[in-house]
C-alpha cells in the first residue's frame, strides 16, 4: 500500500499549512508553514520550550492541531482520524523526545509493539520477532555485549541504552521520512557519531529526515536546511553552508535579546 | 540483591511458580489437619464444580488489572446476566437463546463501561462504581427482589451442555461427578493465557497498563483496546452468572456479591501487579484455587466461617505487601517515603509540613 504511494510522485514528504497549536492559553504553535522534500534533511532548532515537540507530535498524530492542514506526499490529510498508527502506515517513523518504551515489557515487544508480525488471526509470530530484535541489538547503538538480552525488561537499562534501543527501531523500520527529537541527549560521544552517521545514510538512500538537536554543530553537520522555531512560530530558514556554526550561535542568542 | 536472584532463577522461568508453591503448602497443611476431607476425591470434584466462576472473573480481571484498569461492576453482571438468564430460561423457555440473551447483556454491561472510560474518561474506579450500582439495582428492580427456582433444569440441553456432569448422572461414584463446566473453563483460560501472552490485543493491553502515553506514542488505539477490554469482562461475567446459577439451579439477586474481594484477590495473590504492566493467568488461577480451598479447608479444619474471610484477607495482604518488596523495589521505596517510613524521608517529610501551609489548625511558623 505505501510502496505503490511512495512510488508516486510527489515533491514534499510532509506540508503543513497553517497550523495552530493551543494548550489552554498557551499558544504552542503559531500558524506554522513547513515543507520537507522527500530527500531533505531538515534540522530544528529553537529554545526550551519553543515548540518543536509539539510541532512533532502533532505531524505524526500523536495529538491534533487546533487548526490547520497537513499534506503526506502532497495528499491532504484527515485529521479526525490521524494517529500514530497512521503515521507508521504512511512510512513515517519518529523517536520521540519523551518515553516511548513499555518500562515492565522486554525488548523484542518494544520493538514490534503496534505493528507486531502476526498470524492472521493477530496472534505474534514470536520466534520471528525474537531474532529480528537480535539483529537489531547487535547492531544498535550503545550495546556491547553487556548481558542485555530481547528478554532483559527495560527497567533494567540505563538511559543512553533506552535511547539507543528506540532508534534502533527507528533504523529497523527503514521510513521514507524519519524523525529524530533529541536523540543524542543521553548518548556518549562515540554513539552519538553513530547516530549522525545513521542520518547521514537516510539522506544517501533517498529518504527524509526532521533532526531536532540542541547542539548546533551536530545539526549543522548534517542538515540540508535549518529551520529556526521561536515561541511557537518559524522565524528563520536557514542554508547552512551560508552560515558557520558560529553565525549561527550568534543569530540565537541575538534572536533571545530581541524578546 | 534478592529480586534478580529472583529474576534469573527458576522464579522468572515457570509463570506463577511462587504461588503454586504456596498452593502446594497450603493444601498440604490441609491434607495434615483435615486428611478425611482433603485426602478424599469429592472435595476436588466440588472444587471442578463450584470454581469456574470465581476462575472465570479471575482471568478477565487479569486482563483489565493487567491494563492498570479496575473493574468492580462485575458483582451486578453475575445478578443482571443471571436474571436475564433465569427469565429467559425459566419464564419464556428460551433455552439456548436465554444463553445467548445472557451473553448479550454482559457484553452490554462491558461496552456501556468501556465507553464511560474510554470515551467520556471516567477513571475506571468511578465509573464501574457507578455501573455496579446501576445494574445491581436494575436487576432487583426487574426481578422484583425474587428468587427463580431453576427446578427440572438438568433436563434440558443446556444444562447438560454446560454445567453437567461427564458421568452417569445418577451415578454417586466420584469419577461420575466431574463437571463439564471444569471443561469449559479450562478451555477459555488456556484461550486467554494465548490471548494475553501471544495474541496483539494482550501485548496491547500490558504496554496500556505500563503507560497510556507510551502506548499511544506507540501506535496502540487507547480508546479502541479499553472497550474491548471491558467488554471482555462483561462476557466472562456473563459466562460465570450463568455457570452459577445453573449450578445451584437458582437465580437470587444478590448472588454476585460474595466474589467482588475473592476475585480481586485472587488476581493479586497470583501475582498481577498492582500498578498494571505485568499480569498472569497461571498465577490467577491458583490465586483461585488458594482462595477456594482456604474456604474449605478452614470450615474442614473446624474453624467456624467468619474465620474464613479474615484469613482470606490476611493471605491477601501478605501477598501483596511480598509483591511490592520482590517485584516493584522501587515502589516501595516511594511508599515507605509516603508513609514517613525511612529517616532521610522522615524528615523531608517533617520538614514539608512546617514549610508547607499548615494543614491543622496551629501556630504558624515564621
Ligand atoms: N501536553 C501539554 N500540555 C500543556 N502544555 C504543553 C504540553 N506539551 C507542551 N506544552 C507546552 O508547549 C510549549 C512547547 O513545548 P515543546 O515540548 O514543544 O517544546 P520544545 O521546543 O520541544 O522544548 P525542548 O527543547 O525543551 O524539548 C511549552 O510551553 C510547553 O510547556
Ligand atoms: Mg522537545
Amino acid at each position: 500500500m505505501n510502496e505503490t504511494q511512495s512510488d508516486g510522485d510527489f515533491t514534499h514528504i510532509v506540508r503543513m499549512e497553517g497550523v495552530q497549536k493551543f494548550f489552554g492559553a498557551v499558544h504552542a504553535l503559531r500558524n506554522i508553514n513547513l515543507a520537507i522534500g522527500r530527500n531533505e534533511i531538515v534540522g530544528l532548532i529553537g529554545d526550551n520550550g519553543a515548540g518543536k515537540s509539539t510541532l512533532i507530535k502533532v505531524l505524526t498524530g500523536v495529538m491534533p492541531p487546533s487548526a490547520g492542514r497537513i499534506f503526506v506526499r502532497d495528499r491532504p490529510i484527515d485529521l479526525s482520524r490521524h494517529s500514530v498508527g497512521m503515521a507508521h502506515a504512511m512510512s513515517i517513523e519518529t523517536v520521540y523526545q519523551d518515553r516511548s518504551l513499555g518500562e515492565k515489557q522486554p525488548l523484542w515487544r518494544n520493538f514490534f509493539v503496534g505493528r507486531q508480525i502476526t498470524d492472521r488471526l493477530g496472534f505474534i509470530r514470536v520466534k520471528e520477532q525474537k531474532r529480528i530484535a537480535e539483529e537489531i541489538l547487535l547492531n544498535t547503538i550503545g550495546f556491547r555485549g553487556v548481558g542485555i538480552g530481547v528478554d532483559s525488561t527495560v527497567k533494567q537499562l540505563s538511559g543512553g541504552e533506552r535511547q539507543g534501543i528506540a532508534i534502533g527501531r527507528a533504523m529497523h523500520f527503514n521510513s521514507d521520512l524519519i524523525i529524530l527529537d533529541e536523540p543524542t541527549v543521553a548518548l556518549a560521544v562515540k554513539e552519538v557519531r553513530k547516530v549522525l552517521e545513521f542520518v547521514r545514510r537516510i539522506k544517501e538512500s533517498g529518504r527524509a529526515c526532521i533532526y531536532i538537536e540542541h547542539n548546533l554543530a551536530h545539526v549543522h553537520e548534517v542538515a540540508d536546511r535549518l529551520l529556526v522555531i521561536d515561541r511557537g512560530e518559524i522565524v528563520a530558514d536557514i542554508d547552512p553552508r551560508e552560515m558557520s556554526v558560529a553565525a549561527l550561535t550568534e543569530y540565537l542568542i541575538d534572536l533571545q535579546q530581541h524578546r | 540483591m534478592p529480586e534478580t536472584s529472583f529474576r534469573s532463577g527458576l522464579f522468572a522461568r515457570i509463570e506463577g511458580l511462587p504461588i503454586i508453591v504456596v498452593f502446594a503448602l497450603i493444601l498440604g497443611l490441609f491434607m495434615y489437619t483435615a486428611p478425611e476431607v482433603f485426602l478424599a476425591p469429592q472435595i476436588y470434584t466440588t472444587l471442578l464444580s463450584t470454581a469456574p466462576p470465581l476462575i472465570l472473573l479471575g482471568v478477565g480481571l487479569t486482563f483489565i488489572i493487567g491494563a492498570g484498569e479496575i473493574d468492580l461492576s462485575f458483582p451486578s453482571v453475575i445478578a443482571f446476566s443471571g436474571y436475564v438468564f433465569a427469565v429467559l430460561f425459566k419464564e419464556y423457555q428460551l433455552g439456548w437463546i436465554a444463553v445467548l440473551g445472557s451473553l448479550a447483556s454482559g457484553l452490554l454491561v462491558g461496552v456501556v463501561n468501556g465507553l464511560l472510560i474510554a470515551r467520556v474518561g471516567i477513571p475506571s474506579f468511578i465509573a464501574t462504581l457507578g455501573t455496579q450500582f446501576f445494574w445491581s439495582g436494575m436487576a432487583t428492580v426487574l426481578s422484583g427482589g425474587r428468587s427463580y427456582a431453576l427446578r427440572g433444569a438438568e433436563d434440558s440441553s443446556v444444562w447438560q451442555l454446560l454445567v453437567g456432569n461427564f458421568g452417569d448422572p445418577n451415578a454417586i461414584a466420584w469419577q461420575d461427578q466431574v463437571s463439564i463446566q471444569a471443561l469449559w473453563t479450562a478451555l477459555i483460560v488456556v484461550l486467554l493465557w494465548f490471548i494475553l501472552n501471544r495474541h496483539r490485543f494482550g501485548e496491547h493491553i500490558l504496554f496500556i497498563g505500563d503507560s497510556n502515553d507510551v502506548a499511544r506514542v506507540v501506535g496502540i488505539n487507547v480508546e479502541r483496546e479499553k472497550i474491548r477490554l471491558f467488554t471482555l469482562m462483561g462476557g466472562l461475567a456473563a459466562i460465570a452468572a450463568m455457570m452459577l446459577t445453573l449450578e445451584n439451579k437458582n437465580f437470587f439477586g444478590n448472588q454476585g456479591q460474595g466474589y467482588l474481594l475473592t476475585a480481586i484477590a485472587a488476581v493479586l495473590i497470583g501475582g498481577t501487579s498492582i500498578f498494571g504492566g505485568r499480569a498472569t493467568i497461571v498465577g490467577t488461577v491458583f490465586g483461585c484455587f488458594i482462595i477456594w480451598i482456604l474456604e474449605a479447608g478452614l470450615v474442614a479444619s473446624g474453624l467456624t466461617g467468619a474465620w474464613v474471610r479474615t484469613v482470606q484477607g490476611l493471605i491477601f495482604l501478605i501477598a501483596i505487601v511480598f509483591y511490592l518488596l520482590v517485584e516493584e523495589p522501587g515502589r516501595r521505596v516511594e511508599l515507605m517515603r509516603r508513609l514517613g517510613l525511612r529517616r532521610e524521608a522522615g524528615r523531608s517529610f517533617a520538614a514539608g509540613r512546617t514549610a508547607g501551609p499548615p494543614r491543622r489548625a496551629g501556630p504558624r511558623q515564621s
